[in-house]
């Protein structure tokens, strides 16, 4: 079944240089597992070919059911040098949710997880 | 005693936020502490260029009127204020202060905190081998040092607690971190050890939730955002603290916005590295050991958290001129407003090649399309009713950006058809003033505090 990580999860994301850092937190927490199988570092950086010129790392807040991802590269050089109109991240964390996961029938019904419409 | 509590408020997030909300966190009930965070990455460099041109200057002016908003509440409810408004120049911030609760008649003890400030010391200290290299590039800053404008340490929560415990009702600081102006009070009131790591971290955690105000508070929210009440009144946090660590982030009674688990966990990773390590001064905190829970109606408990050994570094903050850029944008309507606005995009940069500018960069973004998730939009921008042509361009060539500047309207007339929203005139150029992060050894840097009374 297709389930849009919208749905899932809520995110905040900001800047450090060059970098932008996206937190994506479960919405539930039983929803957490799934979301840290599935948000891999290959696939977060897949999600986001063509926009960095870097790479990505990955961490996990399990204490707080949060994934929390290092985009580099993500903001044209970042802070004043950026031409971008995000030149902070600020939104890169609604980028990260427009991700849609394919979660076999059988979990995703078992963990109450609305289909992507 | 070990039910003592410690509340300190956030009244600024950043320099240029609202005005009200010192008054407000003062009046609006108790609390002991008010803490002020003006600075962010590149404020130093501005204040340094306003310094340079006035040497009374140099400080978030903006400090001196939140003061006065706050006087004579701060007096007469012994409320004590922390803020990072000294800029590069914390001297004539605490004079201004001054001046102004003199007119007031009120007589402050105000703590200055200075020893941040390196830019005179640069040289030598480049002399000595230290490179101050670029922690994200790893070129030595002998490569810029010609168009440094400002460095600044990073400096922790020491000074501050020294100057509360010497009396100051107000303390200034130049470039502090922000969380030290959060935790100083909580190691100060507490007692806090300079190896109580556990403690010492938490009071960092507390400082990173109320650092941006009210972010944690219901703002910029995503988590169920139209259901947060009345924003226009947003409640700015406040942190109950206990000495064992533990505290709960809560607002004032009547006022808008929401304090949650989401609402808190938004803000915890906010800007967040390496969540196991986040590097201060004093101390570093394990962002994964933090439990937050729900304990009441707009009242978070945070516990549970972990703290390690500092480095023996600190971070500096280093400004240097870095050329030039120029953005302009000009608004296509319907019919196929995105194909007209990609047509003059590519007029543009045609015309550019035939008058031989060349840039290090030029970006174009399409708003409404796809300027800020790019491919991920998934727009085909076909039906847009309207599309925002948006075009930078950046270089050491100052004239070039100027002439770039002057590309944009003609295409009003002579470009692609039903064009607007060009009333802005000429796009500004602007200087660019970049941010080079680097290491110096602790050693290196010696803070001092002064309390004028």
């Amino acid at each position: 079944m297709k389930v849009r990580l919208l749905d899932l999860a809520h995110a905040r994301s900001g800047d450090k240089g060059d970098t932008a850092n996206v937190g994506v937190i479960a919405l539930k927490t039983e929803w957490y597992p799934l979301i840290a199988r599935e948000l891999t570092r290959d696939r977060v950086a897949r999600h986001f070919e063509g926009m960095l010129t870097g790479g990505v790392d990955r961490f996990e807040l399990p204490n707080l059911h949060a994934l929390n991802f290092l985009l580099h590269g993500a903001l044209d050089g970042g802070g004043t040098l950026s031409l971008k109109t995000d030149a902070q991240g600020k939104v890169y964390s609604t980028a990260m949710l427009r991700m849609v996961l394919d979660v076999p029938d059988a979990e995703a019904k078992q963990l109450g997880l609305p289909a992507a419409p | 005693m070990t039910d003592k509590i410690v509340r300190v408020a956030s009244g600024q997030g950043f320099w240029g936020d609202s005005l009200e909300a010192p008054r407000q966190q003062v009046e609006g009930g108790p609390v002991d502490y008010l803490m002020l965070d003006y600075l962010a990455e590149v404020t130093m460099s501005i204040l340094q260029k306003q310094k340079e041109r006035d040497p009374k200057m140099g400080y978030a002016r903006d400090f001196v009127g939140a003061i006065e908003s706050v006087l004579p509440a701060i007096v007469e409810r012994n409320v004590r204020v922390i803020a990072n408004a000294g800029g590069v120049n914390p001297v004539a911030c605490a004079e201004a202060v001054r001046a102004a609760a003199a007119k007031q008649g009120q007589a402050l003890r105000i703590g200055v905190v200075t020893g941040d400030n390196l830019l005179d010391r640069l040289d030598t200290l480049l002399e000595q081998g230290h490179t101050l290299a670029n922690m994200e590039t790893g070129e030595p800053l002998s490569t810029v040092r010609d168009r440094v404008l400002s460095a600044n340490a990073y400096i922790g929560s020491t000074p501050i607690v020294e100057a509360l415990s010497r009396g100051a009702q107000v303390v200034i600081t130049g470039r502090s971190t922000d969380t030290a102006l959060t935790m100083a009070p909580l190691r100060y009131e507490f007692g806090w050890g300079e190896h109580a790591w556990d403690q010492l971290a938490a009071g960092i955690v507390a400082g990173h939730i109320l650092e941006c105000g009210a972010q944690c508070s219901g703002g910029n929210c995503l988590y169920d955002w139209r259901s947060i009440p009345d924003l226009a009144n947003v409640g700015y946090p406040i942190a109950e603290a206990r000495a064992d660590g533990t505290f709960v982030v809560t607002k004032h009674p009547k006022t808008g916005g929401r304090v949650s688990v989401p609402s808190v966990s938004e803000q915890l990773v906010y800007e967040m590295g390496d969540p196991h390590q986040y590097i201060t001064p004093d101390v570093i905190a394990d962002f994964t050991t933090i439990q937050v829970k729900q304990v009441g109606d707009d009242r978070v408990l945070v516990s549970g958290i972990k703290g390690a050994p500092p480095t023996d570094k600190l971070k500096v903050s280093v400004a240097y001129k870095a050329g030039y850029k120029a953005v302009g944008t000009l608004v296509y309507s319907w019919p196929e407003a995105y194909d007209k606005a990609q047509c003059a995009n590519q007029i543009l940069r045609e015309r550019l090649d035939r008058l031989g500018l060349r840039f290090e960069q030029v970006l174009t973004e399409y708003v409404g399309v796809s300027a800020t998730h790019g491919p991920l939009s998934g727009s085909d921008g076909q039906q847009a009713p309207e599309v925002q042509l948006r075009i930078g361009v950046r270089d050491n060539n100052k004239a070039a950006v100027e002439r770039f500047t002057r590309e944009i309207a003609p295409l009003v007339l002579n470009g692609p058809p039903s064009v607007t929203g060009f009333a802005g005139g000429r796009p500004k150029v602007e200087e660019i003033v970049a941010y080079w992060p680097a290491l110096v050894d602790k050693s290196v840097v010696q803070t001092h505090v002064e309390v004028i009374a």
